[in-house]
């Protein structure tokens, strides 16, 4: 069985858990093995009928009050008892923050091989192969598993949504027997309403050449319009312009948006770094001799403070 | 308090990448090697924790003999001692035969709080810090941009998307750094003389109790079939005109192109 770590919060399925589905559903077929999605923690009920809409062949559900808070070994060691229970030999992980925390507790666990932060995924010989980047993203490393349970955390964006209504059994799972060493005791989201970098198809990012924090609410603007997210280098972080969340890059995020706009940003390779892997780069710079040229599907030359305005009144005629 | 961080050697972040011959690792001549920045914020908080509560640092790499360049550089920012799995049966590990011979160190160290930075760079796992407390029977805050220790137990926040969580753990406990959970100092040059007359212990596999085939590339559970240069990315159309042209241009490429509007 493959089965699919299909992360939600309050009930709230994860964007990149619905691609974790979609690339079980497929991967299902090329294995041909049964393909399940594991919905855990408070809320999780509600979560099922979105989870539905992906094509799985089972859906677990486990409940308790164990696991009402994240805590990431808990969550690893309930993960891991429905992969023995059902035998599974492939298990999937979106990679997000909390895919990324609770995936290696259950590799230890379940003895696993794991591949973080995939771009690819594919079938040789009825194993999995997984396609990783490396020294951020200026290798690929093609990654085979040697151990019988196979385990990858996917790269949100890269694998594509596919709706594929099925009729799962839905089996509540006990989470009595679980007691977390650690748990979260609050949660404190501050930007309630805003696009999420890493789930966020298109992103505007800010660099030195905003000049300021004042400056900033030029290409949130843009970046509202667009229905993206806002992020940036790390020279506007480390100047205090915005807060480091938003940081794209080696010491940053790394993301895969569909669209990716750098403003006022040079293109250091720590940056491109992070965003790399975009579908389609735009970026706007004065300097034509900018690196992030090189890189960029449409390269503008001139000064941001006259481009992004001129954007966005463009982009407010669509509305 | 026993304070034990692991850090990682890793190639500059600058490095140009080539492929080795086996068309599976990089050329490493010529490719200056530094302490993993994750590693060095890790190394930063057990030293502010040290000078808050007192006790002992330890810090430990797992890697070929040039590794103790790193343990150097930590012991320079202020760690009292190393320990340096070195044995040519570590070799060619993944993460989690990593983390097989980092809980050994872990079990043999018995320290109270445990440091690792959120990834190497390089091979970008972010897997072993989970791993190795998960071996160790410790609960672990991933991704901590804020620690505070209180009695036996620790409290910190982590980045989540959109947002923070506060998670509480007992000790003993892995703490995994991530940026933003200090601003690691630079050695100065009287730590740099102390190092050099610090401790540098040396464990095979067979100080750790462990057996040759639970470590290195026979311990793990993923090898790398091939590693290649991605393809290079064409650059596309480059334009200087008037703003409000180029505007036009950015919104009929969204539409047209990315199809994104
Ligand atoms: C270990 C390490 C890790 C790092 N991690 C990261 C990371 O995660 N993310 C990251 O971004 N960087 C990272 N860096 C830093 C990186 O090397 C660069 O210093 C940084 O990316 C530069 O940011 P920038 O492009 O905004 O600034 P600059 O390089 O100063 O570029 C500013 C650009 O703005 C343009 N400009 C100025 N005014 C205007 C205007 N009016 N209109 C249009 N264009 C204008 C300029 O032509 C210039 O190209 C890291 C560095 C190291 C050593
Ligand atoms: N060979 C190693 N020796 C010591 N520590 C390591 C080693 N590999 C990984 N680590 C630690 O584990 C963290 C995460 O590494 P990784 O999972 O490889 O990205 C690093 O930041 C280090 O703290």
């Amino acid at each position: 069985m493959i089965l699919v770590f299909a992360e939600q919060r309050d009930g709230v399925l994860k964007k990149a858990s619905k691609e974790a589905v979609s690339e079980g559903k497929r991967l299902s077929s090329k294995l041909s093995v049964p393909v399940a999605a594991l919905l855990m923690g408070k809320g999780a009920d509600q979560a099922v009928d979105e989870v539905k809409k992906f094509g799985p062949d089972k859906v677990f559900v486990m409940e308790g009050a164990s696991l009402d808070q994240y805590s990431a070994d808990g969550f690893a060691e309930a993960t891991a008892n429905v992969a023995k229970e059902q035998g599974a030999t492939v298990i999937l992980f979106p990679a997000t923050t909390m895919g990324v925390d609770v995936s290696p507790r259950v590799a230890a666990r379940v003895e696993a091989g794991l591949v973080s932060d995939i771009t690819g995924l594919d079938v040789a010989d009825g194993k999995l192969v997984a396609i990783k980047p490396v020294y951020s993203g200026k290798a690929l490393a093609t990654v085979k598993f040697k151990s019988d349970i196979q385990m990858v955390t996917l790269r949100s964006n890269v694998f594509p949504l596919e709706e594929n209504s099925s009729a799962p059994e839905v089996t509540k799972v006990d989470a009595a027997g679980i007691s977390p060493k650690g748990m979260v005791v609050s949660t404190e989201l501050k930007e309630g309403g805003k696009v999420e970098l890493g789930e966020a198809a298109i992103i505007v990012s800010g660099g030195r050449g905003l000049k300021g924090p004042e400056n900033f609410p030029l290409i949130e603007e843009v970046a509202r319009l667009l229905g993206g997210a806002v992020g940036a280098s790390r020279a506007a972080v480390d100047a205090g312009w915005i807060e480091h969340s938003h940081q794209v890059g080696q010491t940053g995020k790394v993301v895969s948006p569909v669209v990716y706009i750098a403003c006022g940003i040079s293109g250091a390779i720590q940056h491109i770094a992070g965003m790399g892997s975009s579908k389609f780069i735009i970026a706007i710079n004065k300097d034509e001799d900018a690196p992030i040229f090189n890189i960029a599907s449409l390269g503008i030359v001139g000064d941001l403070f006259k481009i992004i305005p001129a954007l966005t009144e463009e982009l407010k005629k669509l509305a | 308090m026993n304070f034990l961080v692991f850090v990682k050697q890793v190639p500059d972040t600058e490095t140009k990448i080539q492929i080795a011959g086996d068309g599976k690792s990089i050329v490493e001549d010529g490719v200056n090697f530094i302490v993993s920045p994750y590693d060095e914020i890790a190394i930063e908080e057990a030293l502010l924790r040290k000078e808050a509560l007192g006790g002992e640092i330890t810090v430990a790499t797992m890697g070929p003999n040039r590794g103790e360049a790193a343990l150097r550089t930590a012991l320079a920012m202020g760690c009292d001692k190393a320990v340096h799995l070195e044995d040519g049966a570590f070799e060619g590990a993944d993460s989690f035969a990593t983390a097989k011979a980092l809980a050994a160190v872990v079990k043999k160290l018995n320290p109270d709080l445990v440091f690792f930075g959120k990834q190497g760079v390089g091979t970008d796992n972010t897997q072993v810090g989970q791993m190795v407390a998960e071996m160790a029977g410790f609960g672990h805050i991933g991704m901590c941009v804020k620690l505070e220790v209180d009695g036996d137990k620790i409290k910190g926040e982590r980045e989540i998307e959109g947002g923070r969580e506060t998670v509480e753990v007992s000790l003993p406990a892995v703490v995994v750094a991530q940026k933003g959970l200090n601003e690691p100092r630079y050695p100065a040059l009287r730590g740099i003389m102390q190092a050099k007359r610090k401790p540098i212990e040396k464990l095979t596999v067979a100080d750790l109790g462990l057996s040759a085939d639970e470590v290195g590339a026979a311990g793990s559970r993923t090898e790398f079939a091939s590693l290649e240069l991605p393809p290079a990315r064409e650059a596309g159309k480059k334009l200087e005109v008037e703003p409000e042209v180029a505007a036009k241009e950015i919104v009929a490429f969204l539409k047209n192109e990315a199809k994104a509007l």
